[in-house]
């Protein structure tokens, strides 16, 4: 069976995967009604709880997950590519900070 | 228009359960309310753990959770010379029009004699709400409070979009539902506030989020910064770890902020979603979500939960497949599905929501068949309060 990853919500141009994903290794995205809308190889290894671009994105444009905006690309991502800190900036502040105390959920 | 059985209550609130309410409004009475409320079948007691006084946010949370129509009768026990008397919470409840009776230890001659008389006015309530059907109403009739604790990676994966699904057809059909711990929302003001139905909505999002992280911040801690732990679990944004956790409250605009503090404890007013300014701490959230009228509640987990609440059933939903084998005796729905691509997001959130229906009708949730009575009510320091220049 092929490794999964999950579109949250129709709007989203990322989807999060569902477990580690080997660089080549299929990867199938599913929208949130069960439907197969991408199959990808990643060129990288992706693990568990990250995500993959579902769209090419260029600098700045909007990373959108649960149908919100999560951050801004910091430069251009393409489709299958793994998406986080080193291509993504917080729309409000940066997130590389210290650990944060008491507040873990 | 799906439709539930449920109980019709004098104020035309209708309880998916028949509870007896033994409130002691001070730990000193606790004890002996307890004694009295495991006499009789369905009746569950609860009081307040800060001290002797009336402080109007114990006052607001203790008449919410009797004023809830799940509730169908009220004891109050009081020790008899307590601040909080059981006339402050009468005065509250009695409008409702169910039944509400106030006896006190010192009055009554000791604590024997408060038992007997305490039995007697609940099994006198018990006999006449056994005649009590339950009857059909509009699923609009309900408020679904969502809450999680005990959160894993695959809370905003899988079970907090799964239950924000199952949120989004209850507002669909005319219910509301509500969700809190405010401090869960630090980094979300300008998407929460976008999806605000008017600017003083929009207003009071920002006023909420904003207060609550300066309280954090003047006790050292920096809520809008994010730990290497959720970095490393792919959680890239302050915007992205918050919205994970209030897409349990699905994607519906966002009706009211429901304020709760001294001068109030608001309820919903109309349909829709609600976000209410509650403590960021499971139990205490769902206890002033229940007080503020939410009938039912779904509680993800995924590291597993025991909890359940005193009058309002609680629906607890894993997105972890290993958590839903081992903590079976606890968690009601497996919402792991979506991560082997065995059930759609969206199928998981219409079982959820028939769940929702069954539990209504009558169907007990695996903390209710436990007899787990979980109920803590919160307050905030008056002082601390008045030292951020918020009180």
């Amino acid at each position: 069976m092929s490794k999964k990853a999950i579109q949250i919500d129709a709007k989203d141009n990322v989807a999060t995967t569902t477990s580690i994903v080997e660089a080549g290794e299929k990867l199938e995205v599913l929208s949130p009604d069960g439907a197969v809308i991408l199959e990808t190889k990643p060129v990288e290894k992706i693990i568990f709880g990250h995500k993959i671009a579902l769209k090419p994105l260029d600098t700045d444009e909007p990373i959108i997950k649960y149908g919100e905006i999560i951050g801004v690309a910091s430069k251009p991502i393409k489709v299958g590519e793994w998406v986080h800190t080193h291509n993504v900036n917080s729309a409000r502040l940066h997130t590389a900070g210290e650990e944060v105390r008491g507040i873990t959920s | 228009m799906t439709e539930f059985m449920g109980y019709e209550r004098p104020d035309g609130q209708v309880g998916i359960r028949n509870h007896l309410l033994v409130i002691a409004p001070i730990d000193c009475s606790y004890e002996p309310a307890k004694k009295i409320a495991e006499q009789v079948e369905g009746a569950v007691a609860v009081t307040q753990t800060y001290g002797c006084g009336n402080d109007s946010m114990l006052v607001h949370n203790l008449a919410g959770t009797a004023l809830n129509p799940n509730v169908a009768g009220v004891l109050i026990v009081g020790l008899g010379c307590e601040t909080l008397t059981g006339e402050i919470l009468m005065d509250l409840i009695e409008p409702s029009g169910k039944p509400v009776y106030n006896i006190t230890i010192q009055k009554e001659g000791g604590t024997l004699k408060t038992h007997e008389k305490g039995v007697r006015i609940l099994q006198k309530m018990k006999q006449e709400l056994a005649e009590l059907q339950r009857e059909t109403f509009p699923i609009n009739k309900l408020t679904l409070a969502v809450e999680c604790g005990g959160s894993d990676a695959t809370s905003g994966l899988a079970a907090n979009p799964a239950v924000g699904v199952a949120a989004d057809k209850l507002i669909e059909e005319g219910g509301s539902v509500m969700f809190g711990e405010t401090q869960e929302m630090s980094g979300t003001q300008q998407v929460l506030a976008r999806r605000a139905v008017n600017k003083e909505v929009s207003d009071a999002i920002y006023e909420i989020i904003e207060t609550q992280e300066a309280r954090l911040k003047a006790m050292g801690v920096d809520s809008r910064w994010m730990s290497k732990g959720n970095i490393d679990g792919g959680l890239t944004t302050i915007e992205e770890k918050s919205l994970g956790a209030v897409r349990k409250g699905g994607t519906k605009p966002i009706q009211g902020v429901l304020f709760n503090d001294w001068e109030r404890l608001d309820k919903p007013t109309k349909p829709g979603l609600y976000l209410m300014d509650g403590p960021g701490w499971d139990v205490p959230s769902v206890t002033h979500m229940v007080a503020a009228g939410a009938q039912i509640v779904c509680f993800t987990s995924g590291r597993g939960s025991t909890t359940g609440h005193a009058i309002a059933p609680v629906i607890k939903i894993t997105g972890n497949p290993e958590t839903y084998e081992m903590m079976m005796d606890n968690m009601d729905i497996n919402a792991g599905t979506i991560l082997d691509g065995s059930e759609s997001l969206n199928s998981v959130g219409q079982r959820i929501y028939d769940m929702i229906r069954r539990t209504a009708n009558g169907r007990q949730t695996k903390a209710e068949a436990l007899g787990y009575k979980d109920y803590i009510v919160f307050k905030r320091s008056r002082e601390a309060e008045h030292m951020l220049g918020h009180c």
